[in-house]
């Protein structure tokens, strides 16, 4: 068999140096995407980019106009006799070419806000990350306790889980107005959307995650001698650690969905505000840019947690190590038997 | 071995007959009396109305056609099932719960996986509000005598099945129970690892104080193993006999083909597998078109 047919082996690992190649394609594919619809002029292009005005009235230079509206205009002033206007083809100004958007994404660090009194973009940024925060961490002081005692007595799971149930069926948002109300038009509102957003889930998450332990580890540990607290504290905490763990990574995935709404609220600020802002001034590339730093700051962080969680919790993939390893091995052999 | 001339089970030679006397003289541990357990009601009992008794330091098997309730028998003895009527004495105490003075080794490995070695041992101790440094001390003289020092800070996920068996029994013999529970705890084992740890476990039980309740459906397993062995029946799951295993001791490898072992595997086979009528195995028969298929 050759390697090339290996590379599509039903639920088979591929090789480090393949999967490797394959995490780089993956981001390059949508970006050489982007690149040729952004610069090669056959490919979409509905725009023309006016570079002469000729003797149309109302062109200026460096303005987009439809291609059929640039036909005609210039039709006509073809059957007039009068000059002609020139002009290249160009993609709508909310589609800025990749190398523009990188270009932005260093200038909306260095240059100055339009107007004085606004933020920059790193403070909107640090805005944004501050609310996060808080929301995530205050949800999290309760969510994560009370979710592990749903998942281990059946009273707090049915003092609770109904109501939260009901609960988290009511979008976040619309308690916008009356968090306003309550907590005035600053950060506390935001915070509190983003805190009802992610507690019910959280709660209900985790309580299914501490159900999910190894009843058997629980029963061992009673027959060892622990009692009640003991079990909770020595057996289920540790053993759904590492579960929780990763739980919480998705679940401050899902608090980042609820900022964008949280920032609207009350006085607009953070990175939609920034976002927003750049809309109105029509600078779509550095909107572009704002974007593209969320998701660098998602996925960066979420890879130092994934980092991080892997350190903290290394008894679990100790084994999984060895059998990686022996299947390389396996799969080394294999090749060199196939070679030879 | 229908053909073999094979003694009778119930033959004891002298020396097993004064083995036995001598067990029956010692304290009972283990009192069981009318236990019954239901589940399902519409299905009838699981266990009905079963008695027995165990004494310090014998080795008690329990055995029987899957479905029979072994396991809920030994969990309801560890204290982790509720009893629907009857009485579990241990110590000369009933029990509610499960306790410390009965120690349990189950079938799957239920190391904590994220102590090491030691620290699984230590873990009872721990509960016994043992200073952390005695603990460890205590739990690294037990790690030894199961002869896994060199893995005392391994993580069970780096063991063999056989070691992390081993280290099960360790944690559970550690805080000196009067009897160990085992549920089939070498049924996951391979073959070879499985002997292995039975003369093991044989190996423990001379040097330790304890009394072992053995599950197992290994009728092999179970004559090698036990002083006496307990057979139960399905639907409903009683007690059809209590064996005393006429093979004396110490038990070798080699006393799997004596007449007293072999005689005994007899008697439990008929109790475990009793021969029926539609019991007959129909030769199967392939007609010659699959067959030339097939070559």
């Amino acid at each position: 068999m050759s390697s090339n047919n290996r590379m599509f082996d039903i639920r088979k690992p591929l090789s480090k140096k393949h999967k490797h190649r394959l995490i780089v394609l993956s981001f390059i594919i949508p970006l050489l995407l982007w690149f040729a619809v952004s610069n090669l002029p056959f490919l979409w292009h509905p725009m023309v980019k006016i570079t002469d005005t000729g003797s149309v009235a109302y062109f200026k230079k460096e303005m987009l106009i439809k291609k059929e509206v640039f036909k005609i205009e210039n039709e006509r002033m073809k059957s007039r006799g009068l000059k002609l206007a020139q002009g290249e083809p160009s993609n709508p100004i909310y589609l800025p070419a990749p190398q523009d958007v990188v270009t932005s994404l260093y200038k909306a660090f260095t240059t100055p806000p339009r107007r004085t009194g606004e933020p920059w973009l790193h403070e909107s940024l640090f805005h944004s990350i501050k609310i996060i925060f808080w929301g995530f961490f205050l949800s999290s002081m309760i969510g994560v306790p009370l979710g592990i005692l749903c998942g281990t007595f059946s009273f707090f799971k049915h003092l609770t889980e109904p109501f939260i149930e009901f609960f988290r069926y009511l979008p976040a948002p619309v308690f916008g107005a009356l968090a306003v109300a309550i907590l005035g038009i600053n950060d506390g509102p935001k915070i509190a959307i983003i805190i009802i957003g992610t507690f019910f889930q959280q709660v209900l998450v985790i309580s299914n995650t501490t159900r999910n332990i190894d009843v058997s580890l629980i029963e061992a540990a009673q027959t060892l001698g622990a009692k009640r607290w003991a079990t909770l504290r020595t057996i289920i905490i540790p053993g759904i650690l590492p579960y929780i763990y990763k739980d919480m990574r998705i679940l401050l995935g899902w608090a980042w969905t609820y900022l964008v709404v949280a920032e609207v609220i009350g006085t607009s600020t953070g990175i939609t505000w920034f976002i927003n802002q750049q809309a109105k001034y029509r600078n779509f590339e550095y909107v572009y840019a704002s974007i593209l730093i969320i998701g660098i700051v998602g996925l960066l962080s979420d890879q130092i947690l994934a980092y991080l969680g892997n350190k903290l919790f290394y008894w679990q993939h100790l084994q999984q190590d060895k059998k990686e390893n022996e299947r390389t091995t396996t799969t080394k052999l294999q090749r060199a038997k196939s070679k030879s | 071995m229908r053909e073999l001339q094979l003694p009778s089970y119930k033959e004891q030679s002298q020396k097993v007959k004064e083995r036995f006397d001598r067990i029956k003289q010692r304290e009972l541990i283990l009192k069981v009396e009318r236990l019954s357990k239901t589940f399902d009601s519409e299905k009838g009992p699981v266990l009905d109305n079963i008695s027995f008794q165990t004494y310090r330091r014998e080795f008690v098997s329990i055995i029987g056609p899957s479905g029979c309730g072994k396991s809920t028998m030994i969990r309801l003895i560890a204290g982790l099932e509720d009893i629907d009527s009857g009485k579990i004495i241990v110590n000369n105490k009933e029990i509610s719960g499960p306790g410390i003075e009965r120690g349990m080794v189950f079938q799957g490995y239920t190391l904590f996986p994220w102590l090491t070695v030691v620290e699984n041992v230590m873990y009872g101790l721990l509960r016994k509000k043992m200073l952390r440094t005695e603990a460890k001390n205590c739990a690294l003289n037990w790690v030894k005598i199961v002869g896994l020092e060199k893995y005392q800070d391994a993580y069970p996920s780096q063991l063999s099945g056989g070691m992390k068996q081993r280290v099960a029994i360790a944690r559970s013999i550690a805080t000196h129970p009067k009897m160990l529970l085992m549920d089939e705890p070498f049924s996951a084992l391979d073959p070879q690892t499985r002997s292995k740890m039975q003369a093991y476990l044989l190996e423990i039980w001379k040097n330790v104080n304890i009394s072992i309740t053995f599950i197992t459906h290994d009728i092999d397993e179970a004559i090698y193993l036990s002083d006496r062995i307990i057979v139960l029946k399905t639907d409903p799951g009683e007690i059809q006999e209590i064996i005393e295993v006429p093979v004396p001791r110490p038990r070798t490898p080699e006393q799997f083909l004596s007449p007293e072992f072999l005689a005994t595997k007899k008697r439990l086979e008929e109790l475990i597998h009793p021969k029926k009528d539609d019991d007959e195995v129909n030769h199967i028969i392939i007609p010659p078109d699959i067959n030339e298929n097939v070559l």
